[in-house]
């Protein structure tokens, strides 16, 4: 055998190949060490460490920034599954410093208030994988041009309400439908309307699907949600505020990470949806004052 | 080739695998249910989260079917979080989590680091030929000790990353990230 092995980190295959190995799964928002470990005991495959879940944003007001590293560190400690935390969009020192704290994931959220109203991150200057919110396909790509190493479908955070989740799910997944029909002149033409790179676009015609995975986020609250989303075509979810909202935030997050898994077979849908208490109350769009959604250029 | 190779299809990657089984001539199944097993020659666990599968093993009543196919020499390849599965002894993990315990291995989880840390390398791996495998480490596992019946094919500084014991065979990388398809070739050529 040789001696030490030489080793690249950071590379575009190391970054998507976490969000690979995610799929399937449940991502969940969690404000502290407790809830991480209900989070894990539950069959989370990954947590998402945030100072307040979107929920409690949206009813405090504030500007919301990346949590206090000590809750960090704190949850990082208490589970053994990969680690997420969110940073403000276009913040790269909040980046930074969730980088250096090792988190596996740093997710540029519109549920922050924004830091900068033109530019995201460079992602590609990090070694630590980034994923990010789109409402469509243009946005997407931008993201992923960007350096995005996985896509959810933005929905709207905080509400308990799939209408938008859906919204975008179909307008991306349809747009990549209509790419995937397309022949090669219009597929210029596909770039221009998208404002996003030709290449990716190209890419996408070849593979019939983004080449980063495509989870789903912004208002799963029951596992039949979490069915809804995955048949549509999102590769795993992030469950928000649905989990730790509802009146039994355990048997909630267990039967939702059993529907991520069977979606496709109603029945254990039925059976694991049955007696879970109340699921989190939620909002109607009417009432909805801020759409987090539109946050992102 | 052409036999019936199932992938255990509860979390994780298992497009990929599919998708190198196919190439090289195989049947893939996704395996969710018991009744999915039973058509299968062998077994993939890939990659993914080892504790969600834990969990989702006992859930969807797969878990002693799939240790009784396991008893009776059903072929079975793991990956990274698949190598754990197999393992008979696992390190840093869950006290819940419930492996197979065929694999005569301790394993360790995440040995080599967290996501910052987790690299592509090329690796030399016994009984493959045309040079170094293309390796993807992700939040990786080795293997801290292989019993006496466990030959090692792959090392990284030392540690053990690709073993064999019989029809059995982990990774603690994952070959199906890679177009290289070599490894998966090797798990099949034991057929």
């Amino acid at each position: 055998m040789p001696g030490m092995t030489e080793r690249t980190t950071g590379t575009e295959r190391v970054k998507r190949g976490l969000a690979e190995m995610l799929r399937g799964g449940v991502i969940m928002d969690v404000v502290d060490a407790e809830q991480a470990k209900i989070a894990e005991d539950a069959g989370a495959v990954s947590v998402m460490a945030l100072e307040r879940v979107p929920a409690d944003i949206r009813r405090d007001g504030g500007v919301a920034r990346m949590s206090d590293p000590a809750l960090i560190e704190g949850i990082k400690a208490a589970v053994t599954i990969p680690v997420m935390a969110k940073a403000r969009i276009g913040h790269f020192a909040e980046a930074q410093v969730l980088e250096s704290l090792g988190v596996d994931y740093i997710d540029e959220s519109e549920v922050l208030t924004p830091a900068d109203e033109a530019h995201h991150i460079d992602k590609w200057a990090f070694t630590v994988p980034f994923v990010c919110g789109a409402t469509n396909l243009g946005e997407a790509l931008r993201r992923i041009s960007e350096g995005a190493a996985m896509i959810r479908s933005k929905g709207e955070a905080g509400t308990g309400n799939i209408v938008e989740a859906v919204r975008h799910l179909r307008s991306i997944l349809g747009d990549i439908k209509a790419i995937g029909q397309a022949d090669s002149a219009e597929l210029y033409g596909w770039a221009k309307r998208l404002q996003a790179p030709v290449g990716l676009v190209q890419e996408i015609a070849e593979a019939g699907r983004l080449p980063v995975p495509m989870f789903c986020a912004g208002g799963i609250a029951t596992p039949a949600d979490a069915s809804l989303v995955m048949q549509l075509g999102a590769e795993a979810v992030f469950v928000g505020s649905g989990i730790f909202k509802s009146s039994e935030p355990a048997k909630m997050a267990r039967a939702i990470v059993e529907a991520a898994t069977h979606y496709r077979d109603p029945a254990i849908v039925a059976k694991v949806s049955r007696g879970l208490g109340e699921a989190m109350r939620g909002l109607e769009m009417a009432a909805v004052e801020t759409k987090l959604a539109e946050r992102g250029w | 080739m052409g036999e019936k190779v199932g992938v255990l299809a509860l979390q994780g990657d298992v497009r990929e695998h599919a998708a190198a089984l196919a190439e090289l001539g195989a049947h893939p199944v996704e395996v969710r249910t018991p009744q999915d097993l039973s058509g299968v020659d062998a077994l993939i666990l890939p990659g993914g989260e080892s504790t969600t599968m834990s969990l989702l093993l006992g859930s969807s009543g797969l878990f002693d079917p799939i240790a009784a196919r396991l008893a009776e020499g059903m072929p079975a390849f793991g990956t990274c979080a698949g190598m754990i599965l197999l393992a008979t002894d696992v390190l840093d993990g869950r006290p819940d989590q419930r492996s197979f315990a065929v694999l005569d291995i301790a394993v360790r989880r995440n040995a080599f680091g967290r996501q910052v840390d987790s690299f592509e390398t090329g690796l030399d791996v016994a009984g493959v030929v045309g040079g170094p495998v293309d390796a993807v480490f992700i939040r990786a596992p080795f293997v801290e000790r292989a019993g006496d019946g466990v030959e090692v094919l792959a090392e990284v500084d030392g540690h053990p990353v690709l073993v064999r014991q019989g029809p059995l065979m982990a990774a603690a990388f994952h070959p199906e990230l890679s177009d290289d398809l070599r490894v998966h070739h090797l798990f099949l050529g034991g057929l």
